[in-house]
């Protein structure tokens, strides 16, 4: 078992390695001088001189790949062309806001899927679990931005049972921050929840087809015992991998969702970075979300060891 | 192996269609496309034309569905849009799908290649699909083409994986190991022997990318970051109906049921055709 983790440590850095890399060729391969093109159209020449040796992009391109990669595992990720700051600190201080939205939304998604998933595998064929399976596939068709912008004109604005947009502005303290972010992460929740709601449904019905659960019954089990522990904990291997996966799916939904309620997370700063041409910026973004998400995804493969014990690697 | 290719299956057509939820979405789809296909002859009126005196109209007046915040026509915007976000979604189905098939054939008939290239798909999807459109178009810049390239980029791995995986089934199947004993080249093996099989799997993905890169296009031009804001899409004209939400709802209503509606229809699609090429693969999710 040792084994295996230090082989799956080992491939995780391969995988880190090659985001670097991706995320510098991104930079580098862009069609004209780098330089020039976060100056904009309207630098002179000296300008864009000054801020190619400022960059380091007068040294050879292999150099300037190692000096890239060298501080980058030291957890330099560059200056911000815009806030003249390292991008760690920038980023840093837009984290609070994606992460909860992140979080919040997960488990917004997690209360409605699970239940809903369970219940309808177990009354697969119901007029309950075509509805759930219909409207699932639906959700998953709806721009979330669409639906955020809906539910901001009916929920905040009509009803005014929302903060419309925003983050509470300076002086807002912890639970009022945390109150503009309620309606979107229900924006956010149900959008994700349409993903974990199929999962969960197919794994249940695979399980409940199998021999043990009709053995469980046939020892006179109730039936509440029989899917809560048998049916759900062998069931939950496929559920807890989709978790993982959702990650990348609620950065992509926070990312436009925070441009709906003008929250200035992460989202915002990246959508930001673009229109500025804040290269080092989107670059940083990039490499810390991958790192999240492959980090993330250990886990949840680590944790396969701990649900299940037949999985000996 | 079971369904070879679409062209040699006479039974695609009435195994789609023996679901009425695929029929439904085949007609829900072939009425978008032929509407944005005959935008030029049915749009109502010029998409760009302005019009001060009809800004914000309502719909069902002098405009079926209303006018928008420069006074043009959103019938005729929504039409021409539809254009737009249609070929994007096409564009990044077909190219992704080219993408994927020669990283996935290599990844999985050539040993040496697998493990760097599957690496490679690893990192690729670590970056979440907007992210990754966003920083590609922010660098290429926003015309059609590059969106389209940037999408494809985004979403090539899901086709070189499916594609990988496969490939290394067929490769150790009997039948390309005697097309080798009669001295069958890679190459040959791979055009004749391993793609007819692989077709089924990569259409349905191609299908489902599809919908995500509608999807992703919508995304990006809300954002104000994917084609240029003059060109419309779907996704433009719920960016820029977003200033008027609380005086005029219709004006991002309409792109987006028009984006959903697409999406829904390729999804179930999609589905549909999991089903028929594929009964084994056929899962009730």
């Amino acid at each position: 078992m040792l084994k295996y983790v230090l082989k799956r440590l080992f491939g995780m850095l391969v995988v880190l390695f090659l985001v670097l890399t991706i995320t510098f060729v991104i930079v580098r391969v862009a069609p004209g001088d780098p330089a020039a093109l976060m100056l904009g159209p309207d630098a002179t020449p000296e300008d864009a001189a000054a801020l190619r040796s400022e960059l380091g992009l007068d040294q050879p391109i292999l150099i300037q790949y190692g000096k890239f990669i060298l501080s980058a595992v030291q957890g330099d990720l560059g200056q911000s062309l815009f806030f003249h700051r390292p991008v760690l600190s920038v980023l840093a201080e837009r984290a609070e806001p994606t992460t909860f939205l992140a979080l919040f939304s997960l488990l917004i998604s997690l209360v409605i899927a699970l239940p809903i998933g369970i219940f309808v595998a177990y009354r697969r064929g119901s007029v309950a679990d075509q509805g759930a399976v219909a409207t699932a596939m639906l959700a998953a068709s709806i721009p979330s931005f669409w639906m955020g912008l809906v539910l901001q004109r009916w929920l905040a604005s009509d009803l005014g049972w929302f903060p419309a947009s925003g983050y509470g502005g300076p002086g807002a303290s912890f639970l009022d921050r945390m109150g503009y972010l309620i309606l979107p992460s229900i924006v956010l929740g149900i959008v994700n929840s349409a993903l974990i709601l199929r999962f969960t449904r197919a794994s249940m019905l695979d399980v409940l087809g199998e021999d043990y659960i009709r053995t469980a019954r046939s020892k006179g089990m109730s039936e509440a015992r029989v899917v809560m522990k048998h049916a759900l904990k062998n069931a939950a291997i496929p559920i807890v991998t989709v978790v993982g996966l959702t990650f990348a799916l609620l950065v992509s939904g926070a990312v436009v969702t925070e441009r709906v309620f003008n929250i200035p997370g992460m989202g915002s700063l990246v959508v930001g970075a673009v229109l500025r041409r804040d290269y080092p910026v989107i670059q940083g973004t990039l490499i810390v979300v991958a790192a999240l998400y492959i980090l993330i995804n250990l886990c949840v493969d680590l944790l396969y060891l701990v649900i299940d014990r037949r999985v000996r690697y | 192996m079971a369904a070879a290719s679409i062209s040699e299956d006479p039974g695609l057509w009435r195994s789609l269609t023996a679901r009425p939820a695929v029929v439904v979405a085949l007609v829900i789809f072939a009425v978008i496309l032929a509407a944005a296909l005959l935008a030029p002859w049915i749009a109502p009126a010029d998409p760009a034309r302005m019009s001060v005196r009809a800004r914000l109209s309502p719909p069902l007046g002098d405009y079926l569905l209303g006018a928008d915040g420069f006074g043009r026509d959103v019938l005729s915007r929504l039409l021409y849009a539809g254009r737009v976000s249609l070929t994007i979604g096409l564009g990044v189905a077909v190219l992704s799908t080219l993408l994927g098939l020669v990283i996935g054939l290599a990844a999985g008939f050539f040993r040496r290649l697998d493990a760097p290239l599957s690496r490679l798909i690893d990192a690729m999807m670590a970056f979440p699909d907007i992210l990754l459109a966003i920083a590609l178009v922010a660098i290429l810049g926003g015309s059609i083409a590059n969106v389209v390239l940037a999408l494809s980029i985004v979403y090539t791995p899901r086709i070189a994986r499916i594609v990988r995986a496969a490939t290394l089934v067929i490769r150790e199947l009997p039948f390309v190991e005697a097309a080798r004993a009669l001295g069958s080249s890679n190459g040959a093996i791979m055009v004749w022997h391993v793609l007819p099989n692989i077709v089924s799997p990569v259409t349905v993905q191609a299908t489902f990318i599809f919908a995500y890169a509608m999807l992703a296009e919508a995304g990006l031009s809300f954002l104000g970051v994917g084609v240029n804001p003059s060109i419309p899409t779907w996704g433009t004209m719920i960016n820029e109906g977003r200033q008027y939400l609380d005086q005029a709802l219709t004006l991002i209503l309409f792109p987006g049921i028009a984006i959903s509606l697409a999406v829904l229809s390729l999804q179930l699609i999609g589905d549909g055709l999991r089903d028929a090429l594929d009964p084994r693969l056929a899962k009730d999710v």
